[in-house]
């Protein structure tokens, strides 16, 4: 079986085979198997070696102190590490999270979870093109704010967040500031040193890295406290216990060192690839690129076909792996929240498929992808009513329908 | 998810696909569903003097299963009179193209459209 095209670098990304080949060598016998916790000899000693290279190696990439990065599991652990983590420990400090619609579930759940127990939480609206402005997390604050909790890059539509600029209110406010890195790290240049972030969370397997190791940035100079969400051991200064997984961290720290490295060829020859990928299918009548135009990272196409479900566009596209704003392969028949929070209606909330570019996309696959696109598209619209009102010039918006 | 075979096929060589006068008094129209829950079909008969479908055509926004399940009752209405199109199910439709059950919706979806077209051509009548 031919395997379809992998354009989906946003939902994961395949280990570089060099950070693989390290990896490896931290698993057997022969190998660096060691318990990094262990003191009592050489095999702890070496492994503690790797896990401490592997921590220098991420903080090089984000400009931090390598005593600011505790291992997790993932992005998702981080943030609910971070979150939880401060509105537990600071809890009399106040009660009030502030974030976004458009966040990650891994933080949306979290804050719904933080709620139940009695806190309070403003989720701001993004600007139809998926905007959080400083302003807004200003007019948002309050008295009893602790934390704010913001994406840096959005996973659906690849816009950015300003967080230096955001920074500079939260820090000016003494409110605690979060940012969920996980699309941004190695794609964009990241400076803790003179961005006011006080926590950012970081997943290995976004850029190259293995699944199963993240990291959260957690800031010592003003110092941020948390409360720990996993105990046992007193792993990573107490904050998140449970014995290092040697040879993911090392891949994690393998993987950013190569980030560091190869970020800006890398995405020179993305951006372009993205840019290849747009103007190959624009001028086909109502295609439209979600998110904003320029303040965006570059692997990211979340592009909408009007009047094509995204569903059965998905099934022409079986040769290409990407995904859908639709939901309907779900029973909930719910387009997806980030869209619907741009404003954008349902019918291009649907018709929503999102491209993501990465390291090993050539510009064969995208011409590949271009011509599967439009011919799917074109397909799908001889099929479909809502085109033939359109080009009929009816105004969708003024029929009744019957919703079911 | 996994489509059936008869699923894809329908969605790869759809039947009967097209657009007829609606405002031709032999010629029934069914518009069903709504662009906000994914799924819009639009189901037109043909119906001569002896109250035979003689020619049916659809088109539908929506997902390989709604598409299928439009596509298919096409081919079966064809030759019907309207009193046997009016007697097909959305179990008859689900069963023949082995639809999973966050899909059943696809197929009611098309005996609503069934039921729309004729009660349009009733009611040009």
């Amino acid at each position: 079986m031919k395997l379809p095209l992998y354009l989906d670098y946003s939902a994961t990304t395949p280990v570089d085979p060099r950070v693989a080949k390290l990896m490896c060598d931290c698993l057997t016998q022969e190998g660096n198997f060691g318990n990094p916790a262990s003191r009592s000899h050489v095999y702890g000693w070496q492994a503690e070696e790797a896990v401490e290279n592997a921590r220098r190696q991420v903080a090089d990439l984000i400009n931090a102190d390598p005593r600011e990065i505790v291992w997790t599991s993932g992005a998702t652990e981080s943030d609910n590490l971070a979150i939880k983590g401060v509105a537990h420990f600071y809890h009399k400090k106040g009660k009030h999270i502030i974030t976004s619609k458009i966040e990650h579930k891994a933080v949306l759940d979290t804050c719904r979870q933080l709620e139940r127990e009695g806190f309070e939480v403003t989720y701001l609206e993004p600007t139809t093109d998926g905007i959080i402005s400083p302003k807004q997390v200003a007019d948002a604050l309050r008295e009893d704010t602790i934390i704010v909790s913001l994406m840096h890059v959005n996973n659906e539509i690849g816009v950015v967040t300003d967080i230096a600029a955001i920074g500079e209110v939260t820090r000016a406010n003494k409110v605690l500031f979060h940012v969920d890195a996980a699309q941004s790290a190695g794609k964009i240049a990241i400076d803790l040193e003179t961005a006011k972030v006080d926590l950012m969370s970081f997943s290995a397997h976004k850029i190259y890295g293995p699944k199963g190791v993240g990291a959260l940035y957690v800031r010592r100079k003003p110092r941020v406290r948390l409360e720990a969400q996993m105990h046992g051991g007193g792993h990573e200064r107490g904050m998140r216990s449970g014995t290092l997984a040697t040879h993911q961290i090392v891949g994690m720290g393998a993987a950013f060192a190569i980030a560091q490295e190869e970020m800006a060829a890398d995405n020179t020859r993305i951006e372009a690839l993205r840019q290849r990928l747009w103007e190959g299918v624009k001028d086909m009548e109502e295609v439209y690129m979600n998110g904003h135009a320029t303040q965006r990272v570059s692997g990211n196409a979340n592009i909408s076909f009007n009047f094509v479900e995204g569903e059965s566009l998905l099934m022409s596209l079986r040769e290409l792996a990407v995904s859908s704003g639709s939901a309907c392969t779900s029973a909930s028949l719910e387009p997806s929240y980030v869209l619907r929070a741009l404003g954008m209606n349902d019918e291009l909330a649907h018709s929503s498929i999102r491209f993501s570019i990465g390291r090993f996309t050539t510009e064969a696959d995208i011409d590949q992808a271009i011509e599967q696109s439009r011919n799917a598209v074109i397909k799908l619209r001889e099929l479909s009513p809502l085109w033939d009102m359109y080009k009929d010039g009816v105004d969708l918006d003024s029929v009744q329908w019957a919703a079911h | 998810m996994a489509y059936s075979e008869q699923v894809i096929d329908h969605y790869e060589n759809p039947r009967n696909v097209g657009k007829m006068d609606e405002d031709d008094a032999h010629v029934g129209t069914g518009m069903v569903g709504a662009p906000a829950c994914g799924d819009v079909m639009r189901l037109q008969i043909k119906v001569n003097d002896a109250g035979v479908i003689e020619d049916a055509k659809f088109k539908t926004y929506g997902c390989g299963s709604a598409i299928a399940s439009s596509s298919l009752v096409t081919e079966w209405m064809k030759g019907m009179t309207l009193d046997q199109a009016g007697e097909i199910r959305n179990s008859n439709i689900s069963e023949e193209l082995a639809l999973p059950p966050v899909k059943i919706h696809c197929s009611v979806l098309a005996e609503d459209a069934i039921k729309a077209a004729i009660d349009n051509y009733k009611s040009k009548q």
